[in-house]
């Protein structure tokens, strides 16, 4: 069972439309949508959802406001300026302590220190995540809930279930839609991938965040490709970007044309490949060739 | 009275949709034709506004957190440590505690509850702020060393590095977590940039259930404007969202955005847009001034 990861350094590089394309020509894969901060995959694969479970992030503290004496401990400790003093919601003198919930991280150390045991420490409740059908094979999905934590646990769950999937069903091929960025989801989205695809794009951003996650992927000891998406937007810049490539041994497997058919494409919920022959489907046939060999290598 | 150090962030609910283009030219208009501003690079993971604004930068630190030391000769080996810790960041393995730094949030419980005091704090380098100006306006961005992952705190002291005496605009992170909270969270007012396709869309969807869970006000830039479709449009008009700017799919918009060029710079006509979406904010800031 081999795991192709794609990635971006920076978002809007295309990097969902080539997914979704990828899984077309694949016909049978397992899918695993690992931008949960940016879930858009489902747009085109339409799933249908066939179980839903909770995510379950960490905790939140939570302060029992008849309990509290107002002493302020809670707010003296908390190092993420996340406890407020508030009146008495009944509107008598004196003042009780509260926990912003967007502030909070969860980390505590309130609850342990309170004299008076006034505060609450429960699980919550940070997102969905689905496993669904779709015309390409299973997905693993999600939603992450607004202003939540904890996405590189949910990315580690989501790419878990997609193997454990994968395993079941006997699948030689599972592929993940990561995170962009190089911080803490998109590190939970390339550890141990067979292959990471990079999808770049001909600009000045572009090469400086390939470069970037190229590092990243690097300290990972990961086996890294690249694709240039619409290259023909900036020549010199894809030139540029191939040399790094070259010189950074980075076989570069796809050099995609800028295609108007990828956002009708996308307003329709198809894939690239399923609109119809242009100048785009056709590179990334062939850049789905490259990759079918290498990973079968 | 005018509130002079209005803050603003530019943010999308996912990356690539101009989110730098808007703040940089944004922030360059402010100061050519209204007040003295700053741009803010919070988008510490891959800050981009650099490579537009060429910046000189005049000084740059490096940003730290404390994370735990542990004196295992002190340790009695209770794992009093290991137990508040709610990121398995500290494991007491009899007489021996392995620390992670990478998945420390500093939040300070081990060392209060060591009955021993053999746990100290320990500065690790997460990143770098570099301060400088741009030609006319002042500059700040963020920078996480790769392989970090510790995003909001960075974004937190890139913040803190601006002065108080000029209009702030912020170039926030992607997406709806973490890092863009801490980015936008005590910001006056918030841009959000979008695309008028179904990805552009579902995403804009999610970064205003952020801003209106925030309580903070807001209004939409649709980039590329007549690129796609106009559900984007007619979602903002059933919402009564506001469209600050819409800014069309032009070619050598592209192209000057390809080669690290500033969009005021080479289509002049379009600075009036971003000048006028300056105004309409102000505008808006000063009347909830007002208000309260
Ligand atoms: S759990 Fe931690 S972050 Fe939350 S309120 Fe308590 S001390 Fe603050
Ligand atoms: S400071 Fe907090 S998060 Fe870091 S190791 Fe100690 S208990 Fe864990």
């Amino acid at each position: 069972m081999k795991e192709l990861v794609v990635i971006s350094g920076k978002g809007g590089t295309g990097k969902t439309s080539i997914v979704a394309s990828l899984a077309t020509l694949a016909e049978k894969a397992v899918l695993a949508d690992c931008d949960v901060d940016a879930a858009d995959l489902h747009l085109v694969l339409e799933p249908t959802i066939k179980r839903r479970e909770d995510f379950i992030g960490g905790k939140q503290a939570f302060i029992v406001e008849d309990n509290c004496i107002g002493c302020g401990r809670c707010a003296r400790i908390c190092k993420f300026e996340a406890i407020e003093e508030k009146a008495l919601s009944n509107g008598s003198k004196g003042s009780v302590y509260r926990v912003d919930t967007i502030s909070c991280e969860g980390c505590g150390v309130c609850v342990e220190f309170c004299p008076r045991e006034a505060i609450e420490f429960n699980e919550v409740v940070n997102g969905q995540w689905f496993i669904s059908d779709t015309r390409y094979g299973t997905m693993v999905h999600a939603t992450l809930g607004i202003a939540q934590e904890n996405s590189g646990k949910l990315v580690s769950l989501i790419r878990r279930e997609a193997k454990e999937i994968a395993k079941k069903e006997n699948q030689s091929l599972i592929i993940v839609d990561g995170s962009p960025g190089i911080g803490c989801p998109v590190i939970a989205s390339i550890t141990g991938a067979d292959i990471v695809l990079v999808v770049t794009e001909p600009t000045l951003s572009g090469l400086h965040d390939l470069e970037r996650v190229v590092e990243l992927a690097r300290g990972f000891d990961l086996s890294i490709v690249v694709a240039i998406n619409k290259y023909d937007l900036n020549p010199d810049m894809s030139d540029k970007i191939e040399a790094y490539a070259l010189q950074n041994d980075i076989e570069v497997v796809g050099k995609i044309h800028y295609d108007k058919s990828v956002t009708k494409a996308q307003i329709n919920r198809e894939s690239l490949i399923e609109h119809g022959d242009s100048l785009g489907s056709t590179d990334i046939k062939e850049m789905w060739k490259r990759l079918s060999k290498r990973l079968s290598e | 009275m005018t509130k002079k150090n209005i803050k603003i962030a530019v943010a999308s609910g996912k990356g690539g949709t101009g989110k730098t283009t808007i703040s940089t030219n944004l922030a360059r208009a402010i100061a050519k034709n209204r007040r003295a501003a700053q741009y803010l690079d919070c988008d510490v993971e891959e800050p981009n506004g650099h490579i537009f604004l060429k910046p000189e930068i005049q000084k740059s630190k490096a940003v730290t957190i404390d994370v735990p030391e542990v004196d295992n000769e002190k340790c009695n080996g209770c794992g009093r440590c290991s137990d508040i810790c709610q990121y398995n960041a500290i494991v007491s393995l009899k007489k021996v505690v392995v620390t992670f730094d990478q998945l420390c949030h500093s939040c300070g419980g081990c060392k209060l509850v060591c009955p021993t005091s053999a746990i100290t704090d320990k500065a690790k380098e997460i990143g770098f702020v570099d301060i400088g100006v741009a030609k006319e306006i002042g500059f700040i961005q963020g920078r996480l060393n790769i392989g970090d992952i510790h995003t909001p705190p960075l974004i937190k002291e890139v913040k803190k590095a601006a002065s108080s005496d000029s209009v702030i605009v912020i170039d926030a992170p992607p997406g709806t977590s973490c890092p863009v909270i801490e980015a936008i969270k005590d910001c006056d007012f918030v841009v959000l940039v979008t695309e008028p396709t179904p990805f552009g869309l579902n995403d804009l969807r999610l970064a205003v259930g952020m801003v209106r869970e925030l309580k903070l006000p807001f209004a939409v830039v649709i980039n590329r404007s007549d690129a796609g479709d106009d559900e984007v449009l007619k979602y903002c008009s059933k919402e009564k969202i506001d469209v600050a700017l819409e800014i069309r799919d032009d070619i050598e918009i592209a192209k000057a955005y390809s080669k690290g060029e500033m969009i005021v710079d080479v289509a002049a006509d379009y600075e009036r847009g971003f000048i006028d979406l300056f105004d309409y904010i102000d505008k808006n800031i000063q009347l909830q001034e007002k208000l309260i």
